[in-house]
């Protein structure tokens, strides 16, 4: 899915640690519209139990995750 | 995903920085997960939201001001601290990794619309008055703390 969607929004978050990866989420959803999808990269590797529980608290979908290498790339698209 | 907004309440007790960092990154998280989010500083855990000026009016107050001096960013942690050296080696090792700074922790807090309550009692006997603390933060109560915690999914004694 997420290489047919063009992202609205492209998030780096590498190098930023636990709690700032979720934080920065949170607020650039509010800038993207409803149904938009976020791209971003992120080298926490908290994220990836992270994400997953903002998405499903704040009931944002998280699209897709992968892993490559120390890099892990996550599509998040507003809902709501 | 609920219709009404999720409520989180802190009472930070703590003024070390291990446990000032604790309150900031489940605050913030709290905020940026869709809660309400207030956070009520007592005692020692004002220290987490003073300016940093000497406070204190009588001798004793000033004693304390004293001995409590520099704010946020004098905050050693509860372990290891060596009369400052420690709190010298947890900065640097957190700036190393990339680790957010207290401060700009406690700013993310605020930004996510974090609500500041200081506790008016502990104020009185430490000799701290609004002006010493940060912009913001209202004086309150155990009874407004009591009415936010019970109305609040998760509260947390820090």
């Amino acid at each position: 899915m997420s290489e047919n969607v063009t992202p609205a929004l492209v998030l780096d978050l590498k190098g930023l640690l636990c709690p700032m990866p979720v934080v920065k989420i949170a607020g650039a959803i509010k800038k993207v519209d409803v149904g938009a999808v976020i791209e971003a990269t992120a080298t926490d590797p908290g994220v990836m139990a992270d994400i997953p529980a903002w998405a499903k608290s704040t009931g944002h979908e998280l699209v897709k995750m992968e892993r490559e290498g120390k890099v892990i790339t996550f599509w998040v698209k507003r809902l709501k | 995903m609920s219709e009404e907004p999720q409520k989180s309440v802190f009472l930070v007790m703590s003024g070390d920085f291990d446990h000032a960092f604790a309150a900031f990154t489940m605050a913030s998280t709290a905020a940026a997960m869709g809660a309400e989010v207030t956070m009520f500083f007592t005692f020692w855990g004002l220290k987490a939201i003073q300016k940093g000026n000497l406070t204190g009016k009588r001798f004793f107050g000033r004693m304390v001001g004293v001995m409590n001096r520099g704010g946020i960013d004098r905050i050693g942690p509860s372990k290891f601290n060596f009369g400052g050296i420690g709190r010298w080696m947890f900065k640097k090792m957190m700036k190393d990794e990339g680790v957010v700074s207290l401060p700009e922790l406690r700013q993310t807090c605020i930004d996510l619309g974090v609500k500041f309550l200081a506790c008016n009692t502990s104020m009185d006997v430490m000799q701290i008055t609004l002006d010493d603390l940060i912009p913001g933060v209202e004086a309150a109560g155990a009874a407004t703390v009591m009415a936010e915690a019970q109305q609040a999914q998760s509260q947390w004694f820090i």
